[in-house]
């Protein structure tokens, strides 16, 4: 099951090198989540309308390797921006990955770019 | 004005300016510090949070502006080389000249470097700094670089010692502690207590290597192994020297003070050295003929000196100096206070599960009537308490042994907070006795735990008080008759039931202007989101459709999120009534989607491993034969679960059936606090498990007799009898009030159960409140519920005929695809999702 992990790095803005256009920003529910596929991974793309910021990040949650993150709720954890898992409420940072309420591995992030009305995602290849 | 120079900012140097500034006498004094580090001084003590985060800001004791603004001159990177007693004028290393009235030596200490042969080799760190730190980081990013796995040792098993163990396994390197003495932590543990931790330690993965004295680091230019005899040599590819620390008197011995035999500048108790004007504190002083290496008395001296400096010549250091510890290992629990090792002759009594690697003793004297000391491994809980115990000399049970024995069911073998005599000095670092932190609450000054904290700076130091605090307050605050607030989450300031009254008042529509209007300035999370969506659900009855971003993710999908991502579907089969069509549509749908069948507890029927995609193909379905959603993804009105009664029993009183059909819709669709179920039983046998249930109804001569506030779940308990031979319409009106009433006041996710055992005044209070209508509000929750009732919408129907809430079920925005990541594995004559690992 841990190799699912292998497809998922963070990508930071600086090494994009594909933007990939994800969907229409109207698909997204403000201040919450959908899922993206591109190739064989799974992107969880959120819509933190309050913040006026888009976040990603691998689906898959690496506490029982399911794929599921982009229906969990978003919120902040003091100012940490964050996604709950809807399985076992593990919470991560949307801005780093971090598992914040325990010690799982961190997750990947990757940038997200608004032009017009699409919603891109950057990755490495 | 008189010139105090500080020489050294480190956590003791800053706790002189901050006691300094506090007095209002400091204003005849002008302050100039000088550090020899490049930042403004840190937290030493947390150090270690460094090798997570990287953020030395948060590690400051103060920013450098607040120096400025208390009127201190502070001068970093600037070493102090040489004080000229005569002309009483310092220079530093830039060979600048300052005048003096008084010096304060806080120069600390520098981390102990035995001379090993070797020891000066690439790869070999020391752990005091921040610089330190990062040298140590960018060497284990180095090392990493090169792709094999790299070992790392730390020399000295020592508080510190395994301290740095732990933060470079959590680097990934393998590390083993060297240590020359034949146990861990020799200071404070004994031999047991030492191996519980080994034990514990080795779980880890730390190595841990004892009696071991080295006699040369190997290799070139970087260290290759260390050599213990001829024959052993183990190879390493770093080193982390943690020996012991040395007092930094260089400074002081250009002037001629006092020094001790074996290093220390040498104060008296009112920490002056050998020359009045100069005083020396925190770690570099030697007083008692000791150097005290924790920064609580580091703090207390610094008091000291602010004292006889501005005049207070009674102000001294006690002869016997507290030097209880607590090991900050994430995950390992090791304690010791006042005369652990036994060295003076008590009693000592032990508790020891290996099985739960828990190593505990205590000393007593030998009359059994005084704690005199401790040691904890593996479970530090009791620990500030036995501290206390120990420090206050209160009295200890006839049977000392009750202070470690693990507590039996309700016993509480320590002594409650509140027993804490008012001088009893709950934080050591900051010197707060159990009296001031109760005294800011009486005053009013404080009104919760983080008011304390701010008032009185105890928990800011080392934070190993910090449970007792919140206790402390509590008590206090409960003892004031002030209700401790129960607030839903760092999101909002108020409780569940605050935030009802507010958006009822407000009628307001939507999270954010909950959240703008009366949050703390953040964005919500999985804690007050889904709370808002239930309140708004209960006070505007709306679905779960409504704003379906903030509702958890079985509300968000109206479905049951199981193991693997996947969802069952439970349609609505009131009080357990089915015909046969139904029955067999039912099957025929589970049939066409492949969806595993069982019978739940409350007697529906559960269709377990339906994707996102399948799920509104599934309800448009069951809607076309009758069915609607049975809400047992919400929190609300699962099922009320009947036996036949009258209609076929032969001993029934009643119509359990029709009266739970009925109770069932009634209440169908409602949010509340948590789920309740219902039961109805048509004689007191009780077939239905009525009560087991949130409502109870069981048919009697004359009646119902209703049952209220049972569980079955983690704490069964019975429903208690409410009201005793009421008609049907009696029950509806109860019902009403009662549910409604336990839906404005509960807290989140608390039972029925739960919530009526907490409510002041227990059942007696309610059956005023709810028969007898003292408060009242009778009407209004009638007429509340009535309103609910009226407003029933079945919110699959509402999904399944409303294209854009469909679009919400597809597992991909951008693909008509399913997760290819879901795999099911055959069970018996059905399926299964693959075991989790
Ligand atoms: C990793 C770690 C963990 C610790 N954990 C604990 C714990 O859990 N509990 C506990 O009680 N204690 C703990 N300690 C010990 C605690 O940090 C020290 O007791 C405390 O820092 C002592 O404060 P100080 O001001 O005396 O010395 P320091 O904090 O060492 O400060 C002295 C400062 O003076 C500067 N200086 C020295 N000479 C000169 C000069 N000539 N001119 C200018 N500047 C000079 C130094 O550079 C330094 O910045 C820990 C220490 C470390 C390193
Ligand atoms: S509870 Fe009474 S009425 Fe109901 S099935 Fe059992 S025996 Fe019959
Ligand atoms: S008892 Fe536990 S395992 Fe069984 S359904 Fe309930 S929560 Fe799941
Ligand atoms: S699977 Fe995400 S928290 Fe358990």
């Amino acid at each position: 099951m841990e190799e699912i992990l292998e497809h998922y790095t963070t990508t930071k803005l600086e090494d994009v090198q594909v933007w990939f256009k994800a969907a229409s920003v109207k698909d997204f529910p403000k201040d919450g989540g959908a899922c993206v596929k591109y190739k064989e991974k799974q992107i969880a793309v959120f819509n933190f309308a309050r913040l006026n910021k888009w976040y990603a990040c691998q689906n898959v949650c690496p506490h029982k390797m399911e794929m599921v993150l982009s229906r969990g709720m978003i919120g902040d954890d003091k100012g940490m921006p964050k996604v709950a898992c809807p399985l076992h409420k593990k919470t991560f940072s949307l801005e780093n990955g971090e598992n914040l309420n325990g010690d799982l591995e961190a997750i990947a992030t990757y940038p997200v770019k608004i032009e017009g009305e699409n919603v891109y995602i950057g990755f490495l290849e | 004005m008189k010139t105090i120079i500080v020489v050294g900012n480190g956590m003791v140097g800053y706790k002189f300016c901050e006691k300094f500034v506090a007095n209002d006498a400091s204003k005849d004094f002008k302050i100039i510090v000088f550090g020899e580090e490049p930042r403004p001084a840190y937290d030493r003590v947390h150090l270690s949070e460094y090798f997570e985060n990287k953020d030395a800001k948060a590690l400051e004791m103060a920013p450098s502006s607040w120096y400025e603004e208390n009127g201190i001159k502070l001068i970093t990177e600037a070493r102090v080389t040489d004080i000229s007693r005569n002309t009483k004028t310092i220079t530093t290393a830039n060979d600048d000249k300052y005048a003096y009235d008084y010096i304060v030596l806080a120069t600390g200490s520098s981390a102990f470097v035995p001379p090993i042969k070797g020891i000066e080799k690439e790869g070999v760190f020391v752990y005091r700094t921040i610089e330190d730190l990062d040298a140590t980081m960018n060497y284990v990013a180095k090392l990493k670089s090169e792709g094999t796995q790299k070992r790392a040792a730390i020399l000295g098993g020592g508080l510190l010692g395994l301290e740095a163990a732990k933060a470079l396994i959590d680097m990934g390197l393998e590390t083993a502690v060297v240590e020359f003495a034949p146990r861990l932590m020799p200071r404070q543990l004994n031999g047991d207590a030492s191996k519980s931790l080994q034990t514990k330690l080795e779980a880890l993965g730390i190595e841990i290597l004892l009696s071991k004295a080295t006699q040369q680091l190997t290799g070139n230019d970087a260290i290759t192994g260390m050599q213990f005899s001829e024959e052993e040599t183990v190879p390493f590819d770093m080193l982390l020297v943690s020996a012991g620390i040395r007092p930094r008197d260089e400074l002081a011995k250009t002037c001629n003070l006092e020094i001790g035999t074996r290093g220390g500048i040498l104060v008296s108790n009112d920490m002056r050295t050998s020359d009045p004007n100069i005083f020396a504190i925190g770690e570099c002083a030697l007083l008692n003929s000791m150097i005290y290496g924790l920064v609580a008395p580091g703090y207390d001296m610094a008091e000291v000196a602010v004292a006889q400096i501005l005049g207070n010549s009674e102000a001294s250091m006690p002869t016997e100096i507290d030097m209880s510890t607590k090991l900050k290992l994430s995950g390992i629990d090791v304690a010791s206070f006042g005369d652990a090792l036994n060295e003076n002759g008590g009693v000592e009594i032990v508790y020891e599960n290996g099985y739960e690697g828990i190593y505990k003793s205590i000393i007593v004297d030998k009359e059994g009537k005084s704690l005199l000391g401790g040691i904890m491994v593996g479970d530090a809980s009791d620990y500030s308490m036995l501290h206390q115990i120990f420090l206050n000399g209160m009295k200890i049970p006839e049977d000392p042994a009750q202070l470690i024995l693990p507590a039996t069911d309700g016993a509480a073998s320590l002594g409650d907070v509140m027993d804490l005599p008012g001088e009893a000095q709950v934080c050591s670092c900051e010197s707060v006795t159990k009296g001031q932190i109760c005294g800011v609450i009486e005053s009013g000054e404080a009104k919760d735990l983080a008011d304390v904290v701010s008032c009185t700076k105890a928990g800011t130091g080392c934070g190993g008080c910090k449970p007792m605090v919140a206790d402390l307050t509590t008590a206090t605050l409960k003892s004031l008759g002030i209700e401790v607030k129960d607030t839903v989450c760092e999101h909002f300031d108020f409780n569940r039931q605050d935030l009802y009254k507010i958006i009822e008042v407000k009628g307001y529509t939507t999270f954010n202007e909950v959240l703008d209007n009366h949050g703390n300035g953040g964005h919500g999370c999985e804690l007050c989101k889904p709370l808002v969506a239930s309140l708004m659900a209960t006070i505007h009855a709306d679905t779960a459709n409504k704003e379906y971003a903030i509702q958890d993710s079985n509300d968000r999908f109206l479905a049951n999120i199981q193991r693997n991502g996947t969802y069952s579907v439970v349609p609505r089969v009131p009080g357990g009534e089915i015909t046969p069509d139904k029955l067999i549509a039912l099957g025929e749908i589970a049939k066409k989607y492949d969806l595993y069948t069982k019978i739940t507890g409350g007697v529906r029927i559960d269709l377990f491993g339906a994707t996102l995609n399948q799920l509104p193909l599934i309800w448009k379905e069951l809607i076309a034969h009758g069915f609607e959603s049975g809400h047992a993804y919400g929190k609300s009105l699962r099922t009320v679960k009947t036996c036949v009664g009258s209609t076929w029993c032969r001993y029934g009183m009643d119509e359990s059936v029709s009266f739970g059909i009925e109770l069932e819709n009634r209440y169908r669709g409602i949010r509340a606090p948590h789920k309740i179920k219902g039961g109805v039983s048509g004689c007191i046998r009780e077939c239905a498990e009525a009560r087991g249930k949130d409502f109870g109804l069981i048919a009697v001569e004359g009646g119902w007799n209703l049952y209220v506030g049972g569980n079955g779940g983690a704490n069964p308990r019975h429903a208690e009898l409410f009201a005793e031979q009421i008609d049907n319409k009696t029950v509806i009106k109860y019902l009403d009030r009662y549910l409604m009433f336990y839906m404005r006041t509960a807290k989140p996710l608390q039972r029925t159960a739960a919530w009526q055992e907490r409510l002041e005044g227990g059942l007696e209070y309610l059956k005023e409140v709810i028969i007898e209508d003292k408060l009242g509000i009778a009407e209004d929750l009638e007429a509340e519920m009535q309103t609910l009732v009226n407003k029933f919408e079945c919110e699959w129907t509402q999904a399944v005929n409303d294209p854009e809430v469909m679009k919400r079920f597809n597992h991909f925005v951008n693909s008509e695809e399913e997760d290819d990541n879901i795999v099911f594995v055959p069970l018996r004559e059905q399926k299964m999702p693959e075991p989790w690992v």
